[in-house]
Order: C-alpha cells, then sequence, then structure tokens
C-alpha cells in the first residue's frame, strides 16, 4: 500500500499540527504512542486534511482502543482543533522515597539472651497485629501490614482449560499419533495422548471505595495489587461507589506506592456514596466477563439506591459466575448481624460470606482463592 | 463474479464507500465508511467493537459483496488452536499414500526420500480459514467475535495479520501477494490485547440513531410502511433507554418487524406487538419489565 506522493508545501504544517494532537492525546491519558501516530499520519494521507472530520475520523480510528478512550478523545479534538495550544509531553514521575516500617523493637537489648527475647516478642506482636482490625491501627503498624500484604502470595484454583496439551494419560492425540506414525513408516507403533491444560481461574475483585469503607479501602486495594501481581492475567479489580472504575492496569506497578498513587488519581469518586446496585448492572452489562470467574465483592453493604435492584443484580451474577464472595470488615466484629438493607438484599445469592478486617482474614481469603 | 470485482484504487473518497455499501443495502455512517475506507486503502484490519447485534458481522459480508470477494470466516471459540485457524495435515489420505506406495512395491532409499517429499505436499494440506485468506485473492477474512478466543489465539493471529504470511515448516512460507480485506469483530466480554488494536483501525460501532434506524428498516425491509418503521425505531430507542438486561440491537429490530409484517401488521398494534416480543427481546425479565411499564405504546 504505497502512500500518495507527498506535497511538500502544508504537508509540513499538516505534520506539525497532528504530532502536536498526538501529545495531547498523550497528555490525556489515550494511548497515543508511536505506532499509533504514525498510523493516524498514514490514515489521514488517504484523506482530505482539510476535511475537518476527516482529520476527526483518521485520528479517532488510529489512536482510540476502546469506548472509554472516545469521550477522552473527543475532548482533546475539540479543544486542540478549537485553538488551544498543545500541551507539552508529560515529565515522568518524580521518584519517590517509601520508608518502610518495621515492627522490631530498638535495637537496645544487650547480649544473647536479650536478642532471643526481642526476637519472640517480635514474632508475637506480629501474630496479634495480624489479626487485629486494620481500621484501629497506628500508621507504623497499618504500614507493617500492608509490607507483609506486598508479601503475599496468592495461588489461584486452576480450573481446565478449553486447550489441549500433550500428555502421558489422557484421551488420544490423534494428530500426533499419525504423525509418529508417518515418521516410521505408517506403522503406528506408540499411542500419543493429551489432555487438557490447567489454567488460573479468573478472580473479579470490586472494592467499594464509599465513605463507610474508608478505613479499609486502601488495605483492601493493597491486597488486590497482590492479588494482581501474582496472576497478572487472570486478574481483574474494578473500584466500586457511584462510578465504576476499572484499576486492574493502574495496579500492575510492581511497586505498590507507585500503584496505590496512580489508583487514587484513577479512581474518581473516593469516600463518596454506594449505589453498589446500580453499579453491579454496570458492571454486568459492560460484559466485562464476570462469566466462569470468581467475583468477590469487598464492601459493607451500605446501599444508599434501591436494595431490591442490588438483589436482582446480585442474582444475575450469581448465574454468570463460577462463585461470589462477599467480603464485609464488619463481619469481624462480636456480634455483627447483617442488617443493612443491601446485605439481606446480597446475601441469598452469595456463595460464602467471610470477613475482611485483619491481615489474617486476608490471608484466609487468599488461601480461598486458591480451591475455592 | 470476477468481471464485478472492484478494487480498492477504484473507490476515491470513503462517501464512495458508502454509496457502494448502500446499494448492497447496507447504511453505513460516515465514521464507518471512512473506517473502511481506511481499511481498505491502508491494508489495515479493521476492528470493530461494539453491543451485540450493532451490525459488525453484516458489515463484513457487506464488503465482500462490494469487493465481489469470497468472505472467509473464522468463528472464534475458547481453545481455538493453530489446526483449527491456519492449516493441518491430513493425515489419513498421507497414511494412504503411503499404504498405497507400499503395495506398488517402492522400496529403497531413493525411493524412501522421494515418498517423504510427496507426503508432504500441498494436495495433503488442508487450509483453514486463515491460510485460505491468504490464499485466496481478493478475499475478506471475518474474524468473528474474537473476545472469545483466548490469549494464545490472539498472539498468533497477530503475527498473522502483522505481515500476511504463513510458515509450513513442511512445505514454506505462503504469502498473500495482495492481502485480505480483515475485519475483526468483538463484543467486549474481555479486553483484547493493545499489540492486536494497534496493528488494527479501531471502530465503535453504536446503536443507530432513530432516523438511521427507521432507513435501515425502511431500506431492509420493502414491505414496511413509513409508519411501522418509526413506530418500531421508536419503541426500540425507548427500550434501549430503560436499563434492560439485554437491550434489543438493529438485528433483533429487523427481526421484530419482520416478524410484525408476517402477521399482517400495517402499524405497532400493542396486541401483535406483545405477541412477537420474543424477536425483540431474549430476557425472561426485560419481557416483563416492558410489558408493566408500557414501553411499547407509542406516545
Amino acid at each position: 500500500m504505497a502512500d500518495p506522493p507527498a506535497r511538500p508545501d502544508g504537508l509540513v504544517a499538516t505534520l506539525t499540527t497532528l504530532t502536536g494532537f498526538a501529545r495531547t492525546l498523550r497528555a490525556a491519558g489515550v494511548a497515543a504512542d508511536h505506532e499509533r501516530t504514525q498510523n493516524m499520519l498514514r490514515a489521514a494521507a488517504h484523506l482530505d486534511v482539510t476535511d475537518r472530520s476527516a482529520v476527526y475520523w483518521a485520528g479517532r480510528l488510529t489512536m482510540c482502543a476502546g469506548p472509554g478512550d472516545l469521550p477522552r478523545y473527543d475532548r482533546c479534538f475539540a479543544a486542540y482543533f478549537g485553538g488551544e495550544r498543545p500541551r507539552p509531553g508529560r515529565a515522568t514521575p518524580p521518584m519517590v522515597t517509601v520508608v518502610r516500617h518495621t515492627l522490631a523493637p530498638d535495637a537496645t537489648g544487650d547480649g544473647d539472651a536479650a536478642g532471643h527475647e526481642a526476637l519472640a516478642a517480635t514474632a508475637s506482636a506480629v501474630e496479634v497485629l495480624r489479626h487485629r482490625d486494620v481500621a484501629r491501627l497506628s500508621a507504623a503498624e497499618l504500614a507493617e501490614i500492608h509490607r507483609m500484604l506486598a508479601l503475599l502470595r496468592a495461588r489461584r484454583e486452576p480450573r481446565r482449560s478449553r486447550r489441549f496439551a500433550p500428555s502421558h494419560r489422557g484421551r488420544l492425540d490423534p494428530r500426533r499419533t499419525m504423525r509418529e506414525a508417518l515418521r516410521r513408516g505408517g506403522e503406528v507403533s506408540r499411542l500419543r495422548r493429551r489432555s487438557r491444560r490447567v489454567r488460573p481461574r479468573r478472580v473479579v475483585l470490586l472494592v467499594d471505595v464509599s465513605g463507610s469503607m474508608a478505613p479499609y479501602a486502601d488495605t483492601l486495594l493493597r491486597l488486590a495489587h497482590a492479588l494482581v501481581r501474582c496472576e497478572p492475567r487472570a486478574t481483574e479489580v474494578f473500584s466500586v461507589g457511584t462510578r465504576l472504575t476499572r484499576i486492574t492496569a493502574e495496579l500492575r506497578h510492581r511497586d505498590p506506592g507507585t500503584a496505590m498513587r496512580e489508583v487514587s488519581a484513577a479512581v474518581p469518586d473516593w469516600s463518596g456514596g454506594t449505589r453498589l446496585g446500580d453499579e453491579l448492572k454496570r458492571f454486568l452489562d459492560r460484559g466485562s466477563g464476570a462469566r466462569g470467574a470468581i467475583v468477590v465483592i469487598a464492601s459493607d453493604g451500605w446501599e444508599r439506591g434501591d436494595p431490591s435492584l442490588l438483589g436482582r443484580q446480585m442474582a444475575r451474577l450469581s448465574r454468570l459466575a463460577y462463585r461470589v464472595v462477599w467480603v464485609n470488615p464488619h463481619k469481624g466484629r462480636e456480634g455483627y448481624q447483617p442488617l443493612t438493607g443491601g446485605m439481606r438484599a446480597a446475601l441469598p445469592h452469595v456463595g460464602a460470606f467471610v470477613a475482611g478486617h485483619s491481615l489474617a482474614a486476608f490471608e484466609e481469603l487468599a488461601e480461598r482463592l486458591s480451591h475455592a | 463474479m470476477v468481471n464485478r470485482a472492484l478494487r480498492a484504487a477504484d473507490i476515491p473518497t470513503p462517501g464512495a464507500l458508502a454509496e457502494l455499501l448502500d446499494a448492497h443495502a447496507y447504511l453505513a455512517g460516515e465514521g464507518l465508511a471512512t473506517a473502511c475506507f481506511l481499511a481498505l486503502k491502508m491494508g489495515r484490519p479493521l476492528f470493530l467493537e461494539g453491543e451485540a447485534g450493532v451490525g459488525k458481522t453484516e458489515l463484513a459480508k457487506t464488503l465482500a459483496a462490494v469487493l465481489g470477494a469470497p468472505l472467509i470466516r473464522l468463528q472464534c471459540y475458547e481453545g481455538l488452536d493453530a489446526a483449527q485457524a491456519l492449516y493441518d495435515w491430513d493425515f489419513a489420505r498421507q497414511l494412504l499414500h503411503l499404504k498405497a506406495a507400499e503395495a506398488t512395491g517402492a522400496t529403497g532409499a531413493a525411493e524412501a526420500g522421494r515418498l517423504e517429499g510427496e507426503l508432504y505436499d500441498r494436495r495433503f494440506l488442508i487450509a483453514r480459514p486463515l491460510l485460505r485468506a491468504l490464499e485466496t485473492q481478493p478475499s475478506v477474512l471475518l474474524v468473528d467475535e474474537i473476545d472469545r478466543a483466548d490469549d494464545e489465539f490472539e498472539a498468533f493471529l497477530l503475527e498473522v495479520l502483522s505481515d500476511f504470511t504463513i510458515s509450513i515448516p513442511e512445505l514454506g512460507t505462503v504469502r498473500a501477494a495482495t492481502p485480505p480485506v480483515v475485519v475483526v469483530t468483538s463484543n467486549r466480554t474481555r479486553d483484547v490485547h493493545d499489540a492486536l488494536k494497534r496493528r488494527c483501525l479501531y471502530h465503535w460501532l453504536e446503536h443507530p440513531s432513530f432516523e438511521r434506524e427507521v432507513a435501515i428498516l425502511r431500506r431492509r425491509l420493502p414491505a414496511c410502511t413509513e409508519a411501522l418503521a418509526s413506530q418500531v425505531a421508536a419503541a426500540a430507542g425507548r427500550l434501549r433507554a430503560a436499563g434492560l438486561v439485554k437491550p434489543p440491537g438493529i438485528a433483533e429490530t429487523l427481526d421484530w418487524a419482520e416478524a410484525l409484517l408476517t402477521l399482517g401488521a400495517r402499524d405497532l398494534d400493542p396486541g401483535l406487538a406483545a405477541a412477537t416480543l420474543g424477536a425483540l427481546l431474549k430476557y425472561r425479565e426485560d419481557q416483563q419489565a416492558v410489558l408493566a411499564n408500557g414501553l411499547l405504546r407509542h406516545g
């Protein structure tokens, strides 16, 4: 596909304008990488660049990667071709040093005996901490919990995929058997077998970030980060409040601190109200693949909207998902009863209802995902 | 067939392509027409995403009709592998050939070498859709519902779509002299890998506007009156705004209008509408909600 011959006059101006537009898109968060920019220029070369709508489509078809990009693209297009100056390229984010607290006692002990005692004390302090409600911890203790969460190794329950792999047992593999036979002059001397390959089952995590969940949201998101890090291709995370937001990409950063900063920039509805029913409907309508996945909802069930809508959506979810797990931080408290309207509507459709207030509870949850 | 074949170079502007699609009863908006036009000119795959039933598959069929090229379709599913999508050797026939050679008494080292060459001959190769698309010129390749396939398939599809070649170890490399027109569709039940999307022109198909939907109904169903078409389109628009489990797409609207016409409806009679609702809505909850709220009545 040869490009039409370039006209030198005006061409430079067009190139400058379009690359400036690409920069504006990139600054607005559209994945306008080099290859896409090249594609836009090539597309524009086939169209009439003096036609505003032709330029609009040349950019939209090459630069956008999903419906989420479209409003952003439209805003940028209106702003850029409406006379606004191109934004400068994004500066690299500053390095942030994360200070890690540990609960090691002050190194004032003298001699071996004191050392052993100190070690024992640390061990039991950690053990106590594992069971304490994260909402009631000091900043240093919370940092220790986060450090331990970052080390969490969460295995994932396997599921049998539809793909086959060579194996010693299982069904006959006609292709490999025949191929082997051909190699031996058409004599079938050995039967080859194949069996279904095993893959990790997908987990979809919905984390409530509304006001009532504020003391737990940060820790739950760190748990989400640990889960994403262990199985990046088989984990999806959304924040739920008044606007469902996919935060999987933000959580893919290796460093938990960076990931948390990216998430807090991406989530528009921190500490607002909760419309779980609406949000869940949006999640299911989006067709985001609850099908066959373990869906974990981390919320206290304080529903501002209509509980019956939540009930209906939970019923839909339970038909699609492999299993629905509800994590409620308050369940760990003594004498807790699921009395809120939302929680009562949701519970009949929940496969497992678990606590989510302490590190021990999170570890138990991670364990549950490894053999649900 | 051959003399009707139209080449990409014969289509000067997106508008001209829209007219050609229109002649085959497909009404494309400016965005979609531009997308198809660029896909033809740039030799890039067209990645169509949108709700189910907005006409993604239909576009590929129409494009094939416009270009006078055969449509080669690859329906994706989980576990789709190279043997199903690219090519496979016909082992049964290879064995038969071998036995036949044995029966005629072909022995000796020279004979064996020749026999081996024969076994991996093109005639024992079964071309699956991707290979067939590279070998057929011109052709339109439809990779339907890629979101149903898994990551492994995406990886080798990307390889094929990058340079339109398939290498077969026993036979050599198959290269398309002119690459096929490729349409990839997705219902977005999961996110497709960005590397694949980057290769493609991406277009998000919306439900049609009221005017366009009326036009499509009239274009597709000549027996449909203006009154019935606008009532059906208005009802479909109301249903899409009603927050149903599965809002009707244009495919369902067409089915519904056809069902109404078959029953001899001249305009949207509430009784007939309720009786034919199964053509439009495929969930019991949706049907109940619609009947309870009187969404079919035009007001």
